[in-house]
């Protein structure tokens, strides 16, 4: 039997791209890297799509990433108690503990396949932070030396199923104009988190696209209401980079300083920045840093030296980036150890997946998020491929229908006018505010609400999915579904509770100790759900 | 944003078509590729880095195009510079092996 490769390369004249596989991820980050190469270890033939390019794609590839590298025994479980102290009482001990636990393994495996970690000064390779340029170039080459087939530029816009049982997904080659299809014996949906249109590497790609399939097959998401996680940037830059900040001075206008000691710097800056300009200077810590955040960090610096600023010794503008589900929590509900979804042959890894067990109503932003994109992925992978091969014989002789709607099918009669940009801009005016999303309100998030369903509606019944076209408008209606499946939970959470900071419902109440699950595409539907094996503090 | 392909530098190799996570760029016959989507630019620097002859500026600005001309990049020595802070050379990884982050982790806040 010829390789997928080959077949791909065979196929190139052909109209539609039409493939067979064991397993299809969907995705184009660290935990789409994982899922294939765990799944084509279990024996499974692989196929890679990304919207972008696998190496360059997500939220990993433009940045410097910490890892979440603990070993087993005393110290992990003292990590964990520590974590259990910030999470707001909805992570899971055991989740965390199997995430610390894979990623303690992977990462091993990563410095075996030689990817170079630099040493400490014990001469020890340090495993707890990857380099993500680095880190994605070297996952593309194992994921190829593998076998995989990896199809960059060809975003999927829909799932396809036979009788209830998720069969594969369709979409278009970008870069040639061709669709393509692909029948596969199980799906894992990598498709990040979501940014919801914010200007930031790595992160303006990330759409939601896989949440508005997943719920589309029947799925749920939760923890969707923990969707305010914002960083602090260069004024216009796309440089939502933290760690140079922890050295950092803030400033309003007219140059009094902002009291950020022993308090949420974030909270500090969003308050300032509603009512005026802020300035920052990196002026706190030894000296010797300055020369390790340039080596170290690079990227932070890339605004500065373009423009002529010292951030040393100069002050410099700042605004804060919303980061949405990315370094939030939200994304599809997981009902098992192994990544399912609920849903026969569907997984879920990395910020597609709700991270809410792992790191509770706080950011996974750095370490947690990007050891749970190496678990998620192992986890989903090697489910993905277990369950694949029952179905093996029968991949070939299903009888697939696509299920996307909204942005590729209207309801209604396509209108030429109903344009993806538009419904971009709308999104970020309701999501990415900080009087609106960093902090809520119940009046706000019902108005918000008010014009995102409206905005739903005239897409699902008019915007055309036409050709190149479909790739704009699935990420529009993507986009418009998240930010109204983020807003309805946050309404339902009425309370106050790590990144959900609402100023109607300031304390945080034991009453909502809780996961609030969230589907529905026309009709959203919130329910509450209990959190088996949470501590509450 | 992306705002200069340098046709001077530039050897038409099409890397920047096929690693730009945004599809930003469109490849022309034998000349250098195209900024044909300059608006969908996230501005993440990769494609400098994957440049094997660093012809292409990414501008810091997020927003909007600056305008920033190649002769002004070029008497500021921008080419390249993020590849060389990273220790990449002709658009391949390198000096991850050499970075000090360890020693930024547990520096005293």
């Amino acid at each position: 039997m010829p390789t997928l490769r080959q077949q791909v390369h065979r196929l190139r004249g052909a109209e539609v791209l039409d493939l067979v596989a064991d397993v299809l991820v969907i995705g184009g980050g660290p935990a789409a890297s994982w899922a294939a190469l765990t799944a084509t270890e279990a024996g499974a033939r692989v196929v890679v799509v990304d919207k972008g390019y696998l190496g360059t794609s997500g939220a990993t590839a433009p940045s410097n990433t910490g890892t979440w590298f603990v070993p087993p025994g005393a110290e992990r479980e003292a990590a964990i108690a520590r974590r259990q102290l910030l999470n707001g009482g909805l992570a899971v001990p055991r989740w965390i503990d199997r995430t610390l636990d894979m990623a303690w393994q992977r990462l091993h495996t990563l410095a075996d396949w030689g990817y170079k970690f630099p040493n400490d000064d014990s001469g020890k390779p340090y495993l707890n932070n990857l380099r993500g340029p680095d880190y994605m170039a070297f996952m593309r080459r194992r994921v190829l030396r593998a076998g995989v087939a990896i199809l960059d530029h060809h975003p999927a816009l829909e799932l396809l199923t036979d009788s209830g049982v998720i069969a594969g997904a369709a979409g278009i080659d970008r870069q040639r104009n061709r669709p393509w299809r692909v029948r596969a014996g199980a799906v894992v949906l990598a498709t990040g988190g979501c940014a919801f249109g914010e200007r930031m590497l790595g992160a303006t790609g990330l759409t939601g696209d896989g949440y508005l399939m997943a719920v589309e097959a029947g799925a749920t998401l939760s923890g969707m209401e923990f969707s305010a996680q914002y960083a602090c940037a260069p004024r216009q830059s796309s440089l939502n980079k933290g760690m140079p900040f922890s050295w950092a001075s803030f400033f309003r206008e007219d140059g009094t300083r902002l009291d950020t000691a022993n308090k949420d710097r974030h909270v500090v800056v969003a308050r300032a920045l509603l009512e005026g300009p802020v300035w920052a200077q990196y002026d706190k810590g030894i000296p010797e840093l300055r020369l390790w955040l340039r080596q170290g960090q690079p990227n932070c610096f890339l605004p500065y030296d373009r423009t002529g600023v010292d951030p040393f010794t100069q002050r410099f503008p700042v605004t804060l980036r919303c980061e949405g589900t990315v370094r939030g929590v939200g994304g599809i509900k997981l009902t098992g150890d192994d990544c399912s979804t609920g849903i026969p042959a569907l997984y879920a890894a990395g910020d597609a997946a709700s991270r809410e067990r792992m790191t509770g109503a706080i950011t996974g932003g750095g370490g947690p998020n990007s050891s749970w994109a190496i678990a998620s992925g192992v986890w989903a992978g090697r489910a993905a491929a277990k369950f694949a091969a029952r179905e093996a014989r029968r991949i070939r002789d299903r009888r697939v229908t696509g299920i996307g709607r909204a942005g590729l099918r209207p309801a209604l009669s396509a209108r030429p006018d109903a344009s993806a940009g538009d419904i971009l801009e709308t999104v970020r005016e309701e999501f990415l505010p900080l009087g609106r999303n960093f902090f809520r309100g119940g009046a706000t998030l019902r108005q918000s609400l008010d014009r995102l369903d409206r905005t739903w509606a005239e897409l699902r019944d008019h915007l055309p999915g036409e050709g190149l076209a479909a790739v704009k408008s699935r990420e529009a209606a993507a986009l418009t579904a998240t930010s109204r499946w983020a807003y309805a939970s946050a309404l339902a959470r009425a309370e106050s509770r790590g990144m959900q900071r609402r100023l109607d419902l300031p304390a945080t109440d034991p009453e909502f100790v809780c996961s609030f699950e969230v589907s529905g595409l026309d009709r959203i539907d919130v329910t509450r759900s209990e959190i088996p094996g949470a501590v509450a503090q | 944003m992306i705002e200069i392909v340098s046709a001077d530098r530039c050897i038409a190799c099409d890397i920047c078509v096929k690693v730009c996570p945004a599809n930003v760029f469109d490849p022309v016959r034998q000349k250098p590729p195209v900024i044909a989507r300059q608006s969908d630019c996230q501005t993440c620097y990769l494609c400098e880095i994957y440049c094997p002859t660093d012809a292409l500026y990414v501008a810091p600005c997020a927003e909007g195009p600056t305008g920033i001309t190649e002769a002004e990049v070029e008497a500021a020595g921008l080419f390249g510079s993020y590849a060389r802070a990273l220790g990449w050379r002709r658009g391949k990884p390198g000096g991850s092996d050499k970075d000090p982050t360890f020693r930024i982790r547990v520096a005293p806040r």
